[in-house]
């Protein structure tokens, strides 16, 4: 891989990777049953080029943000490089986020262009948010049908330019990108990345687990998303390893991705591998009772003997069949996004499959602790990666406090918020918000969040803020929406919910029409940003002088009623 | 050819079937996500489901955003 202590940005790195590992294969893309595409690092440079020269002719300058929404692809990532190399800064948006949600990042975020595929572009162009954005003045649309109107957009694929675009070189302190940890509600969080954040996180991230040539990481977390980003195309390429993109993200396809491109590494959410889990212990239940038997016998064997350290060899010998379902080649599955549970994690590690947990937040890049699976832990997320400071802040006589970290990974800030960043990053230190504590062997162990917010099984961060404009005028005297374990601490990362606080008009009471009415709402918001259920208080909300909802006061007042009972569900 | 109903009573046939919930309690407007209490992965495991049964391919941005049967009946209907 490369020496990463050289180098001052991102653009900088991958350039050189592209004439390194130029022979290398990079880039697999698949739909269905067809192989739509398959480039080395060589070609890879020649399809970037023209788009980094055209970006260049089109007036883009160093510092100036492109955004780009789409599905896992190799054009996102040639676009992406043709950014950095012409100097620009890059704003990934989830391509899930409703059209309108994107405009309003879009906006928020001061992108000058943006990079998008036909059936996005078709949603987003025809959006009522499109009218807000107007610093938008190029937008480049891949795939779109010779007969379509793209409503002022230029096709990717003929945005080239001729003659060798000019490599404009960024500083280590230069922002490299904005990416939103959550917020398209009242107050977006965009995370101002550096440079250096994502020279640093790659360098820890490596030191653990190596990548090389002949690696083939299967993409399937979008791109957007941080953890893609650096382990499905920055780690990947500065180590000349390859990425396999799949157009459709059907379990039959993904299974069968594994084994035709034998693939070495994934990244799943905690959702995704739980559900693998679910469906190997439902093959497994099948199995006639003599070989139920010997398979259970050939796991205890495994287990004991991969107890001090992963055998991959000798795992894939005694279990061959689990392994060549997942290609035969797997070393280890990369879970992130969200906190998984450790039997989940057990469950894999038991079978010689490692999975790789680990903790970190968009505010740090990526991670900032891993397992290092020397032993395997499932009840930790592992011990702080080199170069993390990790502190447990104000611990309680359980030693559980606020988890808080400084490192060269962490963000410059929050876009625009000024005292955010204040409140978040103090005297140098990033107060997650999570509650954690270290054991004996300098494992971090979590235990819930002290913040309002929750991260579903999925890894998405929903601020309740965020949804709340949906019950925008719902008739009632008042209503605020919670994360049902900032209410009542539950120790605990899993099964977290939001809810509805309503305070309802004197002589108001909860009928059917009003749960109707809240039902109807909610099912407007994306499946993994609903509430799920309604909590009745009887008193006025507190408020500030302004009449903004003291959301802690509040809090405290409904912490007295009792969960089990006080919960309607609808 | 199927009309956009007699698709849209297959696809809820289909998922009823699929999931294994009682036949008619299903209706076009429902949430699939809420009514049948799956996630976006099981979402994707009915849409391979209904692919094979009505012999299209369906691509993963036509189904972005869409969380009602009537809606996603109409998107298949446009491939038929």
């Amino acid at each position: 891989m490369l020496d990463l202590s050289k180098y001052q940005s991102i653009g900088a790195a991958l350039k050189d990777a592209l004439d390194q590992f130029s022979n290398e294969v990079c880039l697999v893309e698949s739909d269905r049953e067809r192989e739509k595409e398959r480039l080395t690092y060589r070609d890879f440079k020649a399809r970037a080029h023209p788009l980094a020269k055209a970006l260049e002719d089109a007036g883009l300058g160093a510092g100036d943000r492109v955004s780009i929404i789409m599905t896992n692809q190799s054009k996102w990532l040639i676009s992406a490089y043709a950014v950095f190399y012409a100097g620009g800064v890059l704003v990934p948006l989830d391509y899930k986020l409703a059209p309108d949600e994107q405009w309003q990042l879009l906006k928020h975020s001061g992108a000058t262009a943006l990079v998008t595929e036909y059936p996005i572009w078709r949603q987003l162009s025809g959006a009522e948010g499109r009218s807000r954005a107007t610093q938008l003045k190029t937008v480049l649309v891949s795939e779109a049908p010779k007969s379509a109107d793209l409503e002022g957009a230029l096709r990717w694929e003929e945005f080239l330019g001729s003659g060798e675009p000019a490599f404009v070189p960024r500083t280590r302190e230069d922002l490299a990108s904005i990416v939103y940890s959550s917020g398209t509600g009242g107050r977006p969080k965009g995370c101002l990345l550096t440079h250096e954040n994502y020279l640093e996180q790659c360098v820890a991230l490596t030191s653990i687990y190596p990548f090389s040539p002949g690696v083939r990481y299967l993409s399937i977390l979008p791109t957007n998303h941080a953890i893609d980003f650096m382990v499905g195309f920055f780690g990947p390429f500065i180590c000349g390893a390859a990425v396999v993109h799949l157009r459709t993200l059907r379990p039959e396809y993904v299974r069968e991705a594994f084994s035709k491109y034998r693939i070495t590494y994934v990244s799943l959410v905690p959702l995704v591998l739980k559900n693998l889990q679910k469906g190997l212990e439902a093959r497994f239940d099948e199995l006639p009772s003599g070989k139920r038997r010997m398979f259970n016998a050939l796991v205890a064997v495994n287990k004991a003997l991969t107890k001090s350290r992963p055998r991959l060899a000798l795992s894939r010998r005694l279990l061959k069949e689990v392994h060549n379902a997942f290609g035969g080649e797997l070393r280890a599955i990369i879970v992130g996004g969200a906190f998984t549970e450790p039997q989940t994690l057990q469950f894999f590690y038991d079978l010689g499959i490692p999975v790789a947990n680990g903790y970190g937040l968009t505010e740090t890049v990526v991670a900032v602790t891993v397992n290092d699976l020397n032993p395997f832990r499932a009840d930790t997320v592992g011990k702080p990666l080199p170069g993390m400071e990790v502190r447990i802040v104000d611990p309680t006589a359980d030693g559980i406090g606020e988890v808080c970290v400084r490192s060269k990974t962490i963000m410059s800030g929050y876009l625009d918020e000024p005292e955010l960043t204040a409140e978040t990053i103090v005297d140098g230190w990033l107060r997650t918000g999570d509650l954690g504590r270290f054991d004996a062997a300098g494992h971090l162990q979590l235990f819930g969040r002290k913040k309002n917010m929750i991260v579903t099984e999925e890894g998405k961060n929903i601020y309740p803020e965020d949804i709340e404009a949906v019950f925008d005028s719902l008739p009632v005297k008042e209503f605020c929406v919670f994360a049902a374990n900032y209410i009542w601490p539950q120790r605990s990362m899993v099964g977290e919910q939001l809810l509805l606080a309503l305070h309802l008009e004197p002589s108001q009471t909860y009928t059917e029409e009003l749960r109707r009415d809240i039902s109807v709402r909610n099912s407007k918001l994306l499946n993994y940003k609903r509430i799920h259920g309604v909590v009745l208080c009887d008193e006025d909300f507190p408020r500030t002088a302004s009449l903004k909802i003291k959301r802690n006061a509040l809090r405290e007042q409904l912490a007295r009623l009792d969960r089990a009972t006080a919960v309607l569900p609808f | 050819m199927r009309t956009l109903e007699q698709t849209t009573r297959e696809v809820l046939d289909l998922a009823s079937k699929h999931f294994n919930v009682p036949a008619g309690s299903l209706a076009p407007e429902d949430d699939f996500f809420k009514k049948l209490g799956i996630d976006s992965l099981q979402t994707l495991e009915m849409l391979s489901r209904l692919e094979n049964h009505f012999g299209i391919e369906l691509p993963d941005y036509e189904v972005q955003g869409v969380s009602d049967f009537r809606t996603l009946a109409s998107r298949i209907q446009s491939r038929l």
